[in-house]
């Protein structure tokens, strides 16, 4: 009777386990397999080369760590501004406000456009020429400060990361408003009667009980952005030069660009293992956070 | 009567479903029928013209073509890899990409080899055809990639990636319509007038990298000529030769002087077009495609076609140039002979007018050349000045390509010198080299 049980369990998860095994496992055994490879993805002999792609872009491949750097830029002004603003906002829209609905609505628009589509009507709104905030810029009396926002290697960089913020804080928005509604109201009222005013119940309710809520964001922010490509692509194409180069580009330009399908593959693990260290490194602090 | 199915048994018939899936997954392709050839390719322009010729040429034989469109080109590219490696490719298809992954595609035992039906009949069909736009489809017996020689491929049509000018902005700056600049002096003389005129110089694609090396190496033919260029490919002329510093200089020359376009670095070629066709800009360096596209934009513009403004006499301006577009034909294909039949059709004088007329691209049949625009005419003038990487025999490594390009970017906004940017290039030249030389 046992043993029926645990084989009923068994067959219970055998679809997901499945799933989970062609479409992650395999590929990624597969994938890390290609990555000890030269091969141009077309022909079919491979040749074997052990682990000197993995060699070559730990210790050859600058521009890979550049790209990474590059990443890590974006990454940082995300988790410090978008995250920043979707708190904010978020607060703004707790609150009995008027057009409350409308506001959670528009707040949402931008993470459900196409990046592709963002990506272009930014390009058209940043561009050096004719662009819009130029055109304002010189209207307003700043013309010193219109520019070739994403052509000058200055200003590239952060432009982007300013428009994926744009982008994205929708996200982390609707992720803490859902955490902030969960807080209950007879905390806010008890400290009221206890004389707490807005920024004591600020500090001593809301923050603690948002910091787990603030971790998920955290994470979400950090694997969402470090792999941010596609608004890149349309904006700036990684240019000028290597300046706006994330590693997903990267690993499009060696399998697409340079046909080294087994070289694109070792970046696609090395890459996936860092995000892996990273989200495992944000999830043991926030097992410790919760704690608190 | 709801039926009432017990956990296992829903296990059960949740994994027989899945299942289902997976074993349609790996169904065979459905049998398609004998007298239906399937294209594959990606030129979202000339689909409809396609559409029309298919039609014609089942209404004359009987045998229907069918071309099915797959666009981006990013994405087609991708597609014809994953086919390629599934042997599923259609009976044509296009592949867009280097005489290098050309080369893997036939030893791959992909495509047929179609010297013997060129050669029929005294040679009739290769000789209706530009021996630039053939040389693009072919293996010369001394190549490097150790293909066996012969030719693998059909042009339809011809692409020359040279400068165009707006003739009216031209002659408000005080030159000749009729005669543009000649000179990199001459033409580098016009950039303070552009200026101040508040207009941009020239305009291109150059935030799709592959535009700055096309450019580069015409340059690189005008300062040293092919010999020394092709032996810095083979490895055996650095990149740090003083005539590849020049070559680099002409692009700070230009930036400096303000010819170039702001933005330049990162405009795509889309960006490029439409600065031009609205006479924004004076100058474009587009591939003839453009005539087709500015018709489109703006089809009162008044342009006219030039080489790049030669740095010196001494070798000629060469530019990019030779087949556009072309077909290959599936090795494994059980419909080789239609195909080939086909594409021998729509190289004929008439296809290629009709191919001409409607998407303005030059025709690949020498004799369909009398009846193109006069625009295009002065794009098929220079197809004697054109040449071509995948002609060269030899290949530069990406990577070098990469970094010659980018460095060119890094060049134009002001943060590397000339010689800089040939010291990078030539170290990762090595680092090729040493590499290749390993395996």
């Amino acid at each position: 009777m046992r043993i029926k049980e645990t084989l009923e369990n068994y067959l219970f998860v055998l679809p997901a386990v499945t799933i989970f095994l062609v479409f992650y496992l395999i590929p990624f055994i597969w994938v890390f397999q290609l990555g000890m490879y030269e091969w141009d993805g077309i022909l079919p002999t491979k040749i074997f080369v052990g682990l000197s792609n993995f060699k070559e872009i730990l210790t050859q491949d600058n521009i890979w760590w550049l790209s990474m750097w590059n990443a890590g830029y974006i990454t940082l002004i995300a988790i410090i501004f978008q995250n920043a603003l979707a708190f904010m906002l978020a607060m703004a829209c707790d609150r009995e406000i008027r057009m409350k609905n409308f506001f959670r609505l528009v707040f949402f628009i931008p993470p459900v456009l196409s990046e592709v589509v963002v990506g272009l009507v930014w390009q058209w709104i940043l561009d050096g020429n004719y662009g819009l905030l130029n055109v304002w810029l010189v209207k307003i009396g700043l013309p010193q400060l219109a520019k070739n926002w994403l052509s000058d290697p200055q200003t590239a960089l952060t432009t982007v990361a300013v428009v994926h913020c744009w982008k994205g804080f929708g996200w982390g928005f609707l992720i803490f408003l859902a955490g902030l509604q969960t807080i209950p109201r007879e905390l806010y009222e008890a400290a009221r009667v206890d004389g707490a005013n807005a920024w004591d119940s600020f500090r001593n309710i809301t923050m603690p009980l948002m910091v787990p809520v603030a971790i998920l964001v955290a994470i979400l922010t950090v694997l969402g952005t470090m792999q941010a490509f596609v608004l890149i692509i349309a904006m700036t194409g990684g240019g000028p030069a290597y300046h706006t180069q994330v590693p997903v580009l990267r690993i499009l330009a060696s399998m697409r660009g340079s046909s080294r399908f087994g070289y694109a593959c070792a970046q696609g693990i090395i890459f996936g293992l860092i995000l892996i260290i990273i989200s495992f490194v944000q999830y043991r602090f926030s097992k410790r956070s919760r704690q608190y | 009567m709801a039926v009432k199915f017990s956990g296992c048994l829903r296990g059960i018939l949740a994994f027989a479903v899945l299942g289902c899936f997976f074993l349609c997954g790996c169904a065979s392709r459905p049998v398609e029928n004998k007298n239906t050839v399937v294209i594959w390719h990606w030129m979202t322009d000339r689909q409809a013209a396609f559409e029309e010729l298919s039609r014609r040429y089942e209404e004359l034989t009987g045998v229907k073509v069918v071309f099915e469109l797959y666009a981006p080109s990013e994405a087609y590219s991708q597609k014809i890899r994953a086919a390629a490696q599934s042997v599923s490719l259609p009976d044509i298809f296009g592949i867009l990409g280097e005489k290098r992954d050309f080369s893997s595609f036939v030893k791959a035992g992909h495509i047929l080899e179609i010297t013997p039906y060129m050669l029929a009949d005294n040679g009739k069909w290769k000789n209706m055809l530009f021996s630039k736009a053939l040389a693009v489809n072919e293996f010369s017996s001394d190549n490097s990639y150790g293909v066996l020689p012969g030719i693998y491929g059909v042009p339809i049509d011809i692409t020359t990636i040279q400068m165009v000018y707006n003739k009216k902005l031209l002659k408000q700056l005080g030159g000749n319509p009729n005669k543009p600049p000649a000179t990199l002096e001459d033409f580098l003389a016009l950039g303070p007038k552009i200026k101040a005129s508040g207009l941009q110089g020239m305009v291109s694609g150059w935030g799709e990298v592959w535009m700055v090396d096309c450019l580069a190496n015409n340059y690189a033919f005008n300062v040293m000529g092919k010999d020394k260029v092709l032996a810095t490919i083979k490895g055996q002329v650095p990149y740090t030769d003083p005539d590849w510093i020049k070559v680099l200089e002409i692009f700070k020359q230009m930036q400096d002087s303000g010819i170039l376009a702001n933005g330049l670095v990162t405009m795509v070629n889309k960006n490029a077009e439409q600065l031009f066709a609205n006479e924004k800009a004076v100058f474009a360096f587009n591939g003839s495609w453009c005539v087709n596209v500015y018709k489109g934009m703006n089809p009162g513009l008044e342009f006219g076609a030039m080489l790049p403004p030669a740095v010196n006499s001494k070798y000629p301006m060469v530019i990019w140039g030779g087949a556009g577009s072309s077909f290959l034909i599936n090795a494994r294909s059980p419909r080789k002979e239609e195909a080939v039949k086909f594409l021998r059709w729509l190289t004929d004088r008439e296809q290629q007018v009709y191919l001409a007329e409607t998407t303005l691209n030059l025709p690949a049949n020498k004799d369909s050349l009398k009846k193109i625009s006069e625009i295009l005419a002065q794009f098929a003038d220079d197809i004697e000045s054109s040449t071509h990487p995948n002609i060269w025999g030899v290949s530069e490594f990406p990577a070098v390509v990469e970094a010659l390009d980018k460095g060119i970017q890094s060049i134009v906004i002001g943060e590397k010198t000339p010689a800089q940017v040939a010291e990078e290039v030539q170290k990762i030249k090595q680092r090729e080299l040493s590499k290749q030389s390993n395996r």
